[in-house]
């Protein structure tokens, strides 16, 4: 059988956590204080608006079937009437999807390429002092909120230095990668040291194996053994994690998207709970747990390109 | 030669990791910090007073004052009650209700376990804080709201390390005597497995506090934690952006204080992790 042909079985498999995750979001919902319908349409709707909107999305009819109605109207990208925005809930979040999307990807892009730097240099010269320097940003940086990086850079390259725009987002992509440069930045460096913990343990673990200890005593130099074999070896588990990494960025840009004011999702999630505009909440989640779905299946199939073991 | 016993003690505590020594030191100042703030300043830390409005760090205010005249050292030591609490006391209730469902779902397997495991799955394809955020609009911002949506969301953290080892242990000679013996589920589950499983959950837990402290303080940065007036760390870094230029040290001393309190978790959960993994 193809090796590939899990990338045809594998989106069947999600199904039941798509099917999990509306189930969440519908629960969310019913568990809202007062009624989202009369929020939706205000205090001065009158009973009849108030029972067509019901009717609308099956909100009259019992709780199994209202999640039915939920699921067809969903399908439709049908998720409500935003109150905060006056618009459909889908209108409001489809402009929204570009640049949370964008953040996140540059994001990754930067922390993939800070891991690699400092996990080569930290396992390249274990135990001297650069590794434990490396080791100890690992153990602390995991305890600095991204926000005060955010607040950092800002008042540092942009007040100061006045080398970057505080905020906003462009209309190019070349525009972009200069406008979002420290987002980008600030959600990298937070996952960075989980990523660079881990390659840097296999890479040591690589480094140790028999095969390296063969080549040492072929009398290869230990920098070819690295580029070479090490290295490639080394990757698998890294890649592995990207899924759990997505699903951080993704949480990440919903904070740094406020300290840069970035109109995406993350931005357009906290107003609405501040606002109470619970449809929008519930697109909101809905659409980043999906984002972390797809993100998971792209690293199975990653997975799968790279390691020829891997059947799934 | 024979050691006095103050000998002996200090070459126990040198034995320890030096990660968990300075980290749990950071850690002490704070928790002090926090039961003391009344005896280290005199300033109420919710009190406005607007004729010393954005007063510099100086002999006055240590730390500065805030746009309302509030003294920003009063603030972050009265501020260290919150963040603290939401440190400790929000691994609390993601530890009880994960190590109960792990210990059911490995302990008894079979149709239980599966079901506990599918709602795992869809929990863990939420990103952790878009799912926080969501129970936090249904629950409403605050304290409860964080405590509440922490537990609903990190329980399962603490399942998985669970899981895995009662997996192993219910088929341990042990277990299999205590059954023998005629003990009931629950004893052998509390009393039995759960002293054997609970280990990595131990050594996972200041990694937690510190995530505990990011999310909470991030909550309370987003507006959607501790409300003002009341003081905490991330609110109070919220209140700062607007003054980044003129007065930057409303928003950055309470950073600063967030950041030494995470990286003190930090190095005793590094610490306590190097003691029980090498050994004694």
């Amino acid at each position: 059988m193809n090796r590939f042909s899990f990338a045809l079985r594998r989106p069947i498999q999600l199904i039941p956590v798509l099917l999990g995750i509306s189930v969440i979001t519908f629960i969310l919902l019913q568990l809202t204080p007062g009624d989202p319908v009369r929020l939706m349409l205000g205090p001065k709707a009158s009973q009849e608006a108030i029972d067509f909107v019901r009717a609308r999305y099956g909100l009259d009819q019992p709780v199994l079937l209202q999640y039915f109605y939920y699921i067809l109207n969903a399908l439709r990208g049908d998720f409500g009437q935003s109150i905060a925005f006056r618009a459909p809930v889908g209108d409001v979040i489809v402009e929204r999807i570009a640049p949370t999307t964008f953040l996140i990807l540059y994001g990754l892009l930067i922390s993939i390429s800070l891991t690699l730097v400092l996990a080569v240099a930290a396992a390249r010269n274990r135990g001297s002092w650069l590794d434990h320097i490396i080791r100890f940003i690992c153990v602390a940086g995991v305890g600095v909120p991204s926000y005060f990086i955010g607040l950092l850079l800002i008042m540092g390259l942009c007040l100061r230095l006045k080398l970057f725009p505080v905020s906003g987002y462009g209309p190019t992509i070349v525009n972009n990668l200069w406008h979002l440069f420290l987002p980008a930045l600030t959600i990298g460096i937070a996952v960075t040291p989980i990523l660079t913990r881990n390659l840097r343990a296999t890479f040591v673990q690589q480094m140790d194996a028999d095969y390296a200890t063969a080549c040492r005593s072929k009398g290869l130099t230990e920098r070819y053994i690295f580029a070479r074999h090490v290295f490639w070896n080394s990757l698998l588990p890294t890649v592995n994690l990207l899924g759990v990494v997505v699903a951080f960025l993704i949480g990440g840009t919903v904070v740094i998207e406020n300290v840069f004011n970035i109109p995406g999702l993350g931005n357009l999630l906290i107003r609405a709970v501040l606002t109470r505009d619970y449809f929008v909440v519930q697109a909101v989640a809905f659409i980043l747990a999906v984002g972390v779905v797809i993100s998971n299946f792209v690293v199975d199939l990653l997975t799968a390109l790279l390691d020829p073991r891997v059947k799934l | 030669m024979a050691l006095s016993s103050r000998e002996r003690r200090l070459a126990s505590l040198r034995r320890l990791p030096p990660t968990l020594l300075i980290g749990g030191a950071l850690t002490a100042i704070w928790v002090a910090f926090a039961i003391f703030a009344p005896f280290l300043t005199d300033y109420d830390p919710i009190k406005v007073d607007v004729i010393q409005a954005l007063k510099p760090p100086g002999p006055d205010h240590w730390l500065g004052s805030d746009a309302i005249g509030r003294d920003i050292f009063a603030r972050i030591v009265y501020g260290a009650r919150y963040d603290l609490a939401m440190a400790f006391f929000g691994v609390v209730g993601p530890i009880i209700l994960g190590t109960a469902i792990g210990l059911a779902g490995g302990y008894f397997g079979g149709r239980i376990d599966s079901i506990l495991m599918r709602i795992l799955e869809v929990t863990v394809s939420f990103p952790y804080f878009v799912l926080v955020i969501a129970i936090v609009a249904v629950i409403g911002p605050g304290l409860k709201g964080y405590f509440i949506s922490l537990t609903l969301v990190n329980w399962v953290s603490y399942t998985r390390l669970v899981r895995s080892q009662v997996l192993v242990l219910r088929s341990a000679d042990f277990v299999l005597a205590a059954r023998g013996m005629g003990f009931g589920h629950l004893r052998i589950m509390l009393f039995h497995i759960l002293p054997n499983a609970i280990i990595p959950s131990v050594v996972f837990v200041m990694t937690d506090a510190v995530l505990a402290i990011v999310l909470g303080s991030s909550l309370g940065f987003l507006g959607l934690g501790v409300q003002p007036p009341t003081p905490e760390w991330g609110a109070m870094i919220a209140e700062g952006q607007t003054y980044l230029t003129s007065a930057w040290w409303i928003a950055i001393f309470p950073g600063i204080a967030v950041c030494s309190l995470a990286l003190g978790l930090s190095l005793v959960a590094d610490g306590l992790a190097r003691l029980l993994n090498t050994g004694p």
